[in-house]
């Protein structure tokens, strides 16, 4: 989901421009760029309900701090401007340090302003707590994450099929994640898809999204776990419920089996070099890799 | 007999590291070959390195921030260079394996290696002349916290060539800093430098702490302490309180990688989350330890050059002890995305945003101290104000991750790379360069060139401004941090802005350079005869620039806040109403050697055992036993100024007559 990029350039900007015409020029189209690219990627413009959600918290909360903040900064430059040494129109007050009134108004204000996004804080983070399912008519997919050294691997429970590196979900359709990992510590997070939650070794976490529409969407580990670690990305594709039927039909006949044996394998320390599917994926897989009972949670990274 | 230590340790095939520390190596032989040379050493041996004087101590620990500030940058500079190429499928010039080593440096050395020092330099120089006592209370063990930090700082740059550093972030995080997933020595030099280190500042805020309880001029109550000296004494109980936890942790950790614990490994019950707990549990402390001070400075500052007393002195200083207090109980926001309930993330969110409310109400303060002012800009007043507009940007978005679900997509993300660099820059770095021009005439007895200080100050303002706005952006737009290349191309013109800003601070960092080298050569025209260059209001500016060893040759009368002020508002000049008073000999500290050797012992105790060099750490270990006994035992701790020497000081540089 990129953004077109400003790489056409219009017939008149060939033209030789003087100096300050091309640097304004570099500049706005530099501008331009990042607003397009920051509009049209990443959190500010999700695709799902959880993301939805938080980018109104996002907004809602920064517009109320700019209340204050602003009128703060530009005072800050008043007072100062206007009681400079050289102004003598300023009146001098050596000994003015205390005011109980305006004492009052400066605990009142930030003390306002908290309360108000205390309350934000609090509703938000019960309405919003990845691990409770989200509320629709629709069945929730289930999922489990499991972060490798340095790929993801996606287990489907109920269609027993797995996917490395590549996401493929209905639209339409909530996602039931529980996520951990094999090593160390990963965070899984789609961010036009809203809440990010960390994979960690022996432990489940859970994580509960949607997408509301297909597309594709960058995945990423959002925690730093070693050298491979940039190449942690994955893409979620988000389908139409057919398309995602047909998906799982053909990947359970394509691929190999997943199972203890193979897991060892694939649990290896290496980077992510692209997407694959397993066609089937023994029972409990998950389970017993959570609960650190795998040989193969802690194998040895080279020196 | 060298335990893992071997020449392989050394990486001749990396040209980078190689060039990089070979000519650092130089500039070291340089130094050493010119102090060799002139004949300095009895100098610097006598007047510096053993030196027991608070300002001394002070000068050394902020001279040593900037050196580390230096390199810390140079890391910085190297990471933004390598994403503004790294887009794409160019992989930039850094493999992960070197990069992941900058960033970690990176982050280790601007908090331990500069921040700490440069908070802890400014308190050691300023707090026994604010509070008009003659030293710190331990003036031995304030040399031995110094020279601990200066061995930490040795250890992680020998880490630079000898052997790696750690790969693991700042904070080295299990169970990839275990010894399963970081089997190289740079995890243990992250830890050893850390724990020694870490050693000298808990002593420091030991000793500062006591100076600040227990030796205040006469009549000086609470009510009565500069507010510098308040945010010293909230710094200092923080580290006292808090840094005990981080060595615990630490030590947890070596004792996993060293003789196979399981406190924080994924086998046999090992939980890494509690290492998660525990080193945020002293980590946001640590910011306040670090800001605090910085207030203090601002409050200073802003009080001063508006010729008024600062606004709502009271609430300033109940508003700095909410948040000494405050910062204990607001860590787990640093890992809302760690999967606690919503009641937790709740909690600590509210928490949290609550130290927002004492920290505004500062700003108010601040800014109702412009207010009927008299406001002189010099450069300790542009930082103050290049603070006041940038910080509160900075506690804004730090509010917005403090509401948990707005943290579940901006953890981890350059926009918190963006906000902590707006609190830290913003606050602490600006703090600090107000309170280096501020009190620089008191230290060296001339003031800095204020031209090049402004230059100085646009530098780091616009370059702050330059470097992180777009990393706001970029974190908004899913960027993550530490990652060492990245496919989305549209990053890639943000990223070059950032490198743009980096850039220009870098031009900030060495107009500082400039800006000391042209202040010494302009000494005498900047000379500062009268102990007060800037009409101050606390005590440390009744005293001549540079102070004699023993600061006060008469101790000040304190009945009220702002006391030199007070003073001078007083009919008669300073001179006069010393003149009614006679002077009694003064005892000050002899200089003491035994920093400087447990330093020794320090690092070769450390150096060994990140080498698995048995032996070595033996030797280290007994030698710094031995050095400590031998101080036990000195038997001539102090010597005596006499009466005709005090007097001739004080007719020679006491207090001229002065128009107030």
């Amino acid at each position: 989901m990129h953004a077109a990029s400003p790489d056409r350039i219009s017939p008149e900007a060939t033209r030789t421009p003087s100096t300050s015409a091309m640097w304004l020029r570099t500049i706005s189209m530099m501008s331009a760029a990042t607003l397009l690219a920051s509009c049209s990627d990443g959190v500010l413009d999700p695709h799902g309900p959880v993301g939805n959600a938080e980018r109104v918290i996002l907004y809602d909360s920064t517009a109320i701090m700019l209340a204050v903040i602003i009128p703060v900064i530009v005072l800050t430059l008043v007072f100062a401007w206007w009681f400079r040494a050289r102004n003598k129109r300023a009146r001098y007050r050596p000994d003015w340090e205390y005011s109980g009134r305006i004492e009052m108004i400066i605990w009142s204000i930030p003390a306002l302003v908290i309360l108000f996004l205390g309350g934000i804080a609090w509703t938000g983070s019960h309405d919003l707590d990845p691990s409770v399912p989200l509320e629709d008519s629709t069945a929730p997919l289930d999922i489990e994450v499991i972060s490798l050294d340095w790929r993801w691997l996606f287990i489907y429970p109920h269609e027993r099929i797995a996917s490395l590196n590549r996401l493929v979900v209905p639209a339409g359709v909530p996602l039931r994640f529980r996520l951990t990992s094999t090593t160390v510590m990963n965070s899984f997070f789609v961010p036009q898809l809203g809440s990010q939650i960390y994979a960690m070794p022996n432990m489940v976490t859970r994580l509960n999204l949607e997408a509301d529409r297909p597309g594709t969407f960058e995945g990423l580990s959002a925690q730093f776990s070693g050298d491979g670690f940039s190449d942690m990305r994955f893409d979620l594709v988000s389908t139409d419920a057919e398309a995602f039927q047909d998906w799982v039909n053909t990947t359970k006949t394509q691929g190999g089996v997943l199972d203890a044996t193979t897991f060892e394998e694939l649990a290896r320390p290496a980077k992510n070099d692209g997407a694959q599917t397993y066609a089937q994926v023994s029972q409990g897989l998950f389970d017993s890799i959570s609960s650190g009972h795998m040989a193969a949670v802690s194998p040895q990274r080279g020196q | 007999m060298m335990g893992r230590l071997s020449w392989a340790a050394i990486p001749f095939d990396q040209p980078v590291v190689m060039i990089a520390s070979g000519t650092v190596g130089f500039v070291i032989v340089c130094v050493l070959a010119l102090v060799t040379v002139k004949g300095w050493w009895p100098y610097l041996w006598r007047e510096w390195i053993t030196s027991v004087d608070h300002k001394r101590i002070g000068v050394m620990y902020i001279l040593l921030a900037l050196l580390m500030l230096v390199r810390g940058f140079s890391d910085a500079m190297l990471m933004r260079s390598q994403l503004a190429l790294a887009a794409g499928h160019a992989h930039g010039y850094l493999p992960p394996e070197h990069y992941d080593q900058i960033f970690s440096a990176h982050g280790t050395i601007m908090i331990f290696f500069v921040a700490m020092p440069f908070v802890v330099g400014l308190m050691n120089f300023v707090l026994p002349l604010q509070l008009g006592v003659r030293d710190v209370a331990f003036p031995v063990l304030n040399s031995v916290s110094f020279w601990l930090t200066a061995a930490g700082v040795l250890l992680v740059n020998v880490s630079l060539v000898v052997g790696e550093f750690a790969r693991t972030g700042w904070l080295a995080y299990p169970p990839l800093s275990e010894l399963a997933y970081s089997p190289g020595v740079g995890v243990d030099y992250y830890l050893w430098s850390l724990q020694i280190s870490g050693l000298g500042t808990l002593l420091s805020g030991i000793n500062l702490l006591t100076t600040i309880l227990k030796l205040r001029a006469p009549g000086m109550g609470y009510r009565q302490m500069p507010i510098f000296c308040w945010t010293a004494l909230a710094s200092n109980l923080l580290i006292v309180a808090s840094f005990p936890i981080l060595t615990a942790t630490f030590a947890m950790l070596l004792l996993d990688r060293y003789c196979g614990f399981h406190f924080f490994t994924n086998e046999l019950g090992g939980n890494p989350m509690m290492y998660i707990n525990l080193i945020w549990s002293w980590g946001h402390p640590e910011v306040y330890i670090l800001i605090l001070p910085a207030f203090g400075v601002f409050s200073e500052v802003v009080a001063t050059f508006s010729g008024k007393p600062l606004f709502g002195r009271r609430s300033m200083i109940m508003a700095t002890m909410v948040i000494c207090v405050l910062s204990f109980l607001v860590w787990l926001h640093h890992f809302f995305t760690m999967g606690a309930g919503a009641d937790v993330n709740g909690f600590f969110g509210i928490m949290t945003m609550i130290i927002a409310v004492p920290t505004g109400v500062k700003i108010f303060n601040w800014l109702f101290t412009l207010y009927g002012g008299r406001v002189r800009f010099t450069v300790p007043i542009y930082w103050a104000l290049g603070f006041m507009v940038t910080f509160v940007i900075g506690g804004m978005t730090g509010v917005l991750m403090a509401i948990p679900p707005a943290d579940f997509v901006l953890h981890n993300s350059l926009f918190l790379i963006a906000h902590f660099h707006n609190v830290a820059i913003g606050g602490v770095v600006f703090g600090v360069m107000a309170g280096i021009s501020y009190w620089f005439p008191k230290a060296f007895g001339f003031t800095l060139n204020e031209r090049l200080g402004k230059a100085v100050f646009w530098c780091w303002f616009l370059g702050f401004y330059l470097a992180f706005m777009p990393l706001y952006v970029l974190g908004l737009m899913g960027a993550t941090r530490r990652m060492q290349h990245y496919s989305n191309t549209h990053w890639q013109p943000l990223m070059l802005v950032a490198l743009a800003g980096a850039l220009l601070i870098l031009v900030g960092i060495a107009l500082t350079g400039v800006q000391l080298a042209v202040s010494i050569r302009q000494r005498e025209r900047n000379r500062d005869v009268t102990g007060d260059p800037w009409n101050g209001r606390t005590l440390e500016w009744s005293t001549p620039s540079p102070p004699p060893a023993w600061n006060f040759s008469l101790l000040p009368q304190v009945d009220r806040a702002d006391a030199f002020w007070a003073m001078k508002q007083q009919p008669g000049t300073t001179k006069d109403r010393n003149l009614k008073r006679t002077y009694e000999t003064i005892q000050v500290p002899r200089n003491n050697p035994t920093g400087f050797f447990l330093a020794f012992c320090a690092v070769l105790l450390g150096f060994s055992l990140i080498w698995r060099i048995w032996w070595g750490a033996g030797l280290g270990l007994l030698g710094a036993i031995v050095v400590c006994l031998m101080q036990a035992w000195r038997t001539d701790g102090e010597i005596e100024v006499p009466v005709e020497k005090v007097a001739a000081f004080e007719r020679l540089h006491g207090p001229k007559e002065r128009a107030v």
